[in-house]
């Protein structure tokens, strides 16, 4: 019986998760007529697209850095706090809007006669080019981030037991000691969830990119959007998603690990 | 567990009774004769048309939207909904063609296509008139702020390298209408599929990056109306959208010429209301009512009976209904095939790249 239950789940798997990726590694090998070709992942190789690879890595990674270096305190904040169900709450309520509602809403913010420029002006601190920059590009994407690194960083730093943090104290450690020594290795595993659930993504970001930067950001997710959409090159464009896996992969290996630990504890 | 498997039971049951009578209902619409599935871009008919076209004929018309010709193929090849009318964009036409997905429009049946002004519909190919009806048609050109950058005429595409633009162009995200405007400006044609000359074309854009504000989508009619940026090269329809908002903008189509472009009605092969499809095409063809609309819509009408029942502001206005000469400059995009389709991407993707 039990083994039953898991039936649905087991065709799910096979339905959603395991035929689409060998769909999309097959068609990798097809050309535009459906010859079998090794020529997009030469084209992969070839440089355009390596050079893509590494702009999304590198953006990627500060997206991460710097939604790491704002959830981090915040959560620590929160965990201090009296009433943390309401802090969370506030702080996750902008999830529940639609992602390209928030992003145009920054277009208003960053313009030229935006929001930014309106109080810079007023203040007499000249214009700034925000939109279509770089430093627009991470702001949004941290804003947007920020609640899917809070909740483990959070759920992580909110499980250390009190008692750890006031023995450590009365052993003589001071303040930052702590912070360093105890509080920052105990949540280290809610760190490495939340690097994966913000860099995976991350990587792959293409309605932002055309939004906020216009263009002059180019990640993976620009260039599948377009192999698809665009040249109906579904071959090219799954030779991408392929990549674009395998790097998750990676990610996932270097951040994971993690949860065989935990059970071996237990 | 029994509760489990009749709730499943449950569900199936009544998912099945939904789905048997949707597709009775479905069915004694279409059998009425009385249902017309009309697929169009999103704001392009004045909706007040369907209800008058519902009090002369009973018809009533279900409409839906798209927002680019690639979304609408995809769901037309998918074949859920048996569309009755579609107004793809010409070089849709000319792929929907080849797919075998319209059907050639008997032209009897469509007396006011009279109405249809010969001098444009010409410059189409016959196998695309053969097929489609012109609805609407425009240029790309350049949309620029006359307060502040009145100097510049943009009488040429080559004013957008002018070292004063810099920062300032916003950009469609069209790898053939981006390409095609600088093979227009080094005086070739923007169908070429010369692989030299593409090249010359990439490698002159890349040297227009520093300029590059953004290349954007839709939103850029937003962005020029709140002055994001001083020039943009866009669509005449958008144009014409952005300076009723914005009065600072003008808009001009350089002389070496452009894209002309055109949305069309055609009628796809799994129609299963033909005879309202033609009914409403006519419709919209009549002078009066394609007045109304082009009123509405505020593009440009190839409707030439139209056009004369509309003010002499609009009808002289030649920076969205060029004159002769103008025309001679102007050319359509051709399907040129999904390699060289992905060969302009290509380019257009390097060009993108040198951005920063």
């Amino acid at each position: 019986m039990r083994r039953l239950l898991a039936v649905p789940y087991f065709i799910w798997m096979l339905v959603f998760v395991i035929t689409p990726l060998l769909l999309m590694a097959g068609y990798s090998f097809l050309d535009f007529s459906g010859n079998i070709t090794l020529n997009n992942y030469a084209e992969f190789f070839s440089g355009n697209y390596i050079k893509m690879t590494v702009s999304s890595f590198w953006y990627a990674f500060l997206i991460t850095i710097f939604t790491l270096l704002v959830s981090y305190p915040l959560a620590l904040a929160v965990r201090m706090t009296s009433n943390k169900t309401m802090w969370l709450l506030i702080i996750i309520l902008p999830t529940w809007i639609n992602l390209l509602l928030k992003t145009y809403a920054f277009i208003g913010i960053f313009g030229r006669n935006g929001v930014v420029n309106g109080i810079a002006g007023w203040l007499n601190i000249g214009g700034f080019q925000l939109l279509f920059s770089d430093a627009a590009f991470i702001i949004v994407s941290v804003y947007i981030f920020m609640p899917f690194m809070l909740l483990p960083v959070f759920n992580a730093i909110d499980d250390i037991d009190n008692n750890l943090l006031n023995a450590a104290r009365d052993l003589g450690a001071s303040r930052t000691e702590v912070l360093f020594k105890v509080i920052m290795p105990l949540s280290v595993e809610g760190v490495k969830t939340g690097v994966q659930v913000v860099f995976i993504p991350s990587l792959s970001l293409f309605m932002i990119t055309r939004l906020i930067t216009g263009n002059k950001v180019i990640t993976l997710g620009t260039a599948i959007e377009q192999q698809f959409l665009t040249n109906e090159n579904w071959g090219m464009g799954s030779t991408i998603g392929v990549f674009l896996i395998l790097m998750m992969l990676i990610v996932m290996i270097f951040t994971g690990g993690s949860s065989k630990k935990r059970v071996n504890k237990i | 567990m029994k509760t489990f498997i009749s709730l499943i039971a449950v569900s199936l049951t009544a998912g099945i009774i939904l789905l048997v009578t949707a597709n009775l209902l479905e069915q004694s619409d279409n059998n009425d004769g009385n249902t017309l599935y009309v697929y169009n871009w999103g704001e392009y008919i004045d909706p007040g048309l369907l209800e008058k076209f519902y009090e002369e004929t009973g018809i009533r018309v279900v409409y839906e939207t798209f927002d680019s010709n690639e979304a609408m193929m995809v769901k037309v090849n998918q074949g859920g909904t048996p569309y009755d009318v579609i107004f793809p964009s010409e070089y849709t036409v000319e792929k929907m063609i080849k797919d075998q997905l319209i059907i050639p429009l008997d032209y009897s049946r469509l007396p006011n296509a009279k109405n249809i002004d010969n001098d444009i519909s010409s410059r189409m190919p016959e196998e695309i008139t053969a097929y489609s009806v012109p609805y609407f048609f425009g240029t790309v050109g350049i949309l620029y702020n006359e307060e502040i950058v009145p100097e510049l005429k943009f009488s040429t595409w080559n004013t957008l390298w002018d070292e004063s633009l810099e920062n300032e162009i916003l950009m469609v995200d069209g790898a053939r209408e981006v390409l095609g405007m600088s093979l227009n400006s080094m005086g070739e044609s923007l169908n070429t599929t010369d692989d030299e000359k593409l090249q010359t074309a990439a490698d002159k854009l890349i040297q227009l990056s520093p300029n590059i504000r953004g290349i954007v989508g839709d939103e850029i009619a937003s962005m020029m109306t709140e002055n994001e940026a001083q020039v943009a090269v866009v669509w005449s329809g958008m144009a014409q959208d952005i300076m009723r908002e914005n009065d600072e903008m003008n808009y001009t189509v350089p002389k070496e010429g452009s894209n002309l472009w055109f949305d069309a009605m055609v009628i796809p092969k799994n129609s299963e209301n033909t005879d309202g499809a033609y009914q409403f095409i006519n419709f919209l063809l009549d002078s009066e009512i394609a007045a109304v609309n082009t009123e509405w819509v505020g593009y440009a009408t190839p409707n030439t009976a139209a056009l004369e029942l509309m003010d002499e502001e609009v009808r002289k206005d030649t920076r969205f209904y060029p004159e002769d000469e103008q025309l001679e400059s102007l050319e359509m995009y051709r399907d040129l095939g999904p390699e060289m389709i992905s060969r302009y991407n290509e380019l257009f993707l390097q060009f993108k790249m040198s951005l920063d």
